[in-house]
């Protein structure tokens, strides 16, 4: 089985989130990129059908040379070779366009993705992929199982779980739940000087245009200070709560 | 040509998202000058949503959709969007419509925009409003192919009523075949889900231990709420998975959040900030959660919770 993992390289969580250029542009300054907390579940599952079941993990991002550490972490991890579509990401459509080029030419069985970047949070990228190359698709998926290409998987819904059966090809949208949190793997000494040695090659991009353009960002109006109640005072938080926020 | 909205039902009856989704189309239509319709999916009764600005409804009626497959009613949506000239689809963020919406989308050659918060600012071109950074910022986008498809978050455009009737038809779309088949579904019944709620009951490790939330559930039942609970819990096996809410857990939108015994660590504070009101009752008077909070109760939860839960009972009886 060959598997492809998507690696969005995103602004760790703890990042103060600015813009410059007329706030147009993300502030990089300063920030420190991680994999994708979604992609990294996937990743680490991919790693399980690596060393149970005998597949082939290919990691891939879309993006400039700076995402490079990012897809070498992936690969000290233990992915076997990485992709980068030499590109930088503009819209969901452009990238899942790029994705499908390099499904199409690598031949690969299942892709997994995750289930949204913690940047933008589209949730577009992996069912767009799906569609793009006529594949089968579970997304916020929190089990995976694979038997010859019959799939066994389990989704989330909005309050509870449903269990479905499918077959490869197929694009997964992945989340924490593929493999647990203490199931991540940090790249050891060892991962990390393989890691230098294993394949990354650059592609270069289709062009896909993208469909959708980012004008401006905007911050949140600052939040103002929180009105404290007396632990003894309850009646006044329910009168704060009916009358003044109405929210009850 | 009109704008198309998917309206969700559940057993026959609309979710609220279908009527805020309903009425967010209307004011799309308002600024293009045309008319909403609505397709629906195995629904009762339809003529609600001509209360929130749909002039028309197509109803599918069809066995084989009982159960969601996102190939299916994204198909289904197409064909509705075709047969009405549709240049806008609009659809919500419930779990099963960001599902189907990137097929959709590329099905009609369409541009998708999700998270949306706020009608388009501009109609040509088509610009709208959505979060990114998980709710640390809005990012304006437009979109720019000639059909568009608009996803709406949760709880944030609201429900705006109008006067109206929406007519009905029959709306028979062929199936594709679906490639992914349930095989069951383990949902709790009568029980408000995290994603529907107004209200969500939260607790973290503050509590010290699963057998401590009978408080937290009867706090809920008061209210009317869902619970939820921070990752530590969920990852020490107190509670299911399913009630993980925060950044790699489920996202929350609702009217009033209320925080018990969890520190507000920024990965949860991410998955929860686009609910409107944040209650925190914390012993830690330094938790950061009070930061991020309307209202704060620097107390014991095992005091303050009781107390909370007998007072609004009180007051319930009093407002019922």
């Amino acid at each position: 089985m060959k598997i492809l993992v998507c690696i969005s390289h995103v602004p760790d969580t703890t990042s103060k989130i600015n813009f410059t250029d007329g706030d147009t542009k993300f502030d990089t300054n300063g920030v420190q990129f991680v994999i994708n907390p979604n992609d990294e579940f996937g990743l680490t599952r991919a790693m399980w059908f690596k060393e149970k079941q005998g597949a082939q993990v290919t990691v891939v991002n879309v993006g400039g040379p700076e995402t490079e550490p990012t897809l070498r972490k992936a690969l000290a991890i233990g992915a076997d070779a990485a992709i980068r579509v030499n590109t930088e990401a503009k819209d969901g459509f452009q990238v899942a366009k790029e994705l499908a080029n390099v499904v199409k030419d690598g031949g690969f069985d299942l892709v997994i993705a995750g289930r949204e970047s913690i940047d933008y949070n589209g949730a577009m990228v992996p069912g767009m992929l799906a569609a793009l190359t006529n594949a089968n698709f579970v997304t916020n998926c929190i089990s995976l199982e694979i038997e010859g290409t019959t799939v066994t998987a389990i989704r989330e819904i909005d309050g509870g779980k449903e269990t479905v059966t499918t077959s490869l090809p197929l694009v997964i949208g992945g989340q924490k739940g593929l493999v647990e949190e203490s199931d991540l793997r940090i790249p050891n000494m060892r991962g990390i000087m393989m890691a230098r040695k294993k394949p990354l090659s650059i592609v270069e991009p289709t062009n896909a245009p993208a469909e959708t353009n980012s004008i401006k960002f905007e911050k949140p109006e600052p939040k103002g200070a929180v009105t404290l109640v007396d632990a003894d005072n309850l009646d006044e938080l329910i009168n704060l709560l009916h009358n003044e926020a109405k929210a009850i | 040509m009109s704008v198309l909205v998917y309206t969700e039902s559940e057993q026959g009856k609309f979710k609220k998202t279908a009527f805020e989704v309903a009425s967010y189309a209307k004011a799309i239509a308002d600024q293009m000058e045309t008319t909403v319709t609505a397709i629906t999916v195995n629904a009762g009764d339809v003529s609600e949503l001509g209360n929130y600005g749909v002039d028309k409804v197509l109803n599918v009626s069809n066995g084989d959709l009982d159960k969601f497959n996102a190939n299916a009613y994204a198909s289904a949506i197409a064909q509705a969007a075709k047969k009405e000239d549709a240049k806008v689809v609009v659809v919500s963020a419930s779990a099963d419509s960001k599902y189907l919406a990137p097929i959709l989308a590329i099905s009609l050659d369409a541009g998708y925009a999700s998270n949306v918060v706020e009608a388009p600012s501009s109609i040509s071109p088509f610009t709208v409003k959505r979060t990114a950074f998980t709710n640390k910022a809005f990012n304006m986008t437009t979109i720019n192919t000639d059909i568009k498809v608009v996803g709406v978050s949760q709880n944030s455009y609201g429900l705006v009523e109008s006067s109206g009737n929406a007519s009905s038809e029959d709306f028979s779309p062929s199936l594709p075949s679906i490639g992914v088949n349930v095989q069951s579904v383990d949902k709790a019944k009568d029980k408000v889900t995290i994603a529907d709620a107004e209200i969500v009951v939260s607790a973290g490790r503050g509590l010290k231990g699963p057998e401590n939330w009978g408080m937290i559930e009867e706090l809920a039942e008061v209210l009317g709420a869902a619970t939820a609970c921070s990752k530590p819990v969920s990852d020490l096996g107190w509670r299911p998975h399913g009630e993980h809410v925060g950044q790699t857990g489920k996202p929350v939108a609702s009217n009033l959040y209320i925080a018990i015994g969890i520190s507000g660590a920024i990965q949860h504070l991410a998955g929860i900030n686009a609910s409107k009101i944040k209650v925190v009752i914390n012993t830690d008077p330094e938790a950061p959660f009070f930061k991020a909070a309307d209202y704060g109760v620097v107390g014991d939860a095992f005091v303050v919770v009781p107390a909370l839960i007998e007072k609004l009972k009180a007051f319930k009886a009093q407002n019922a």
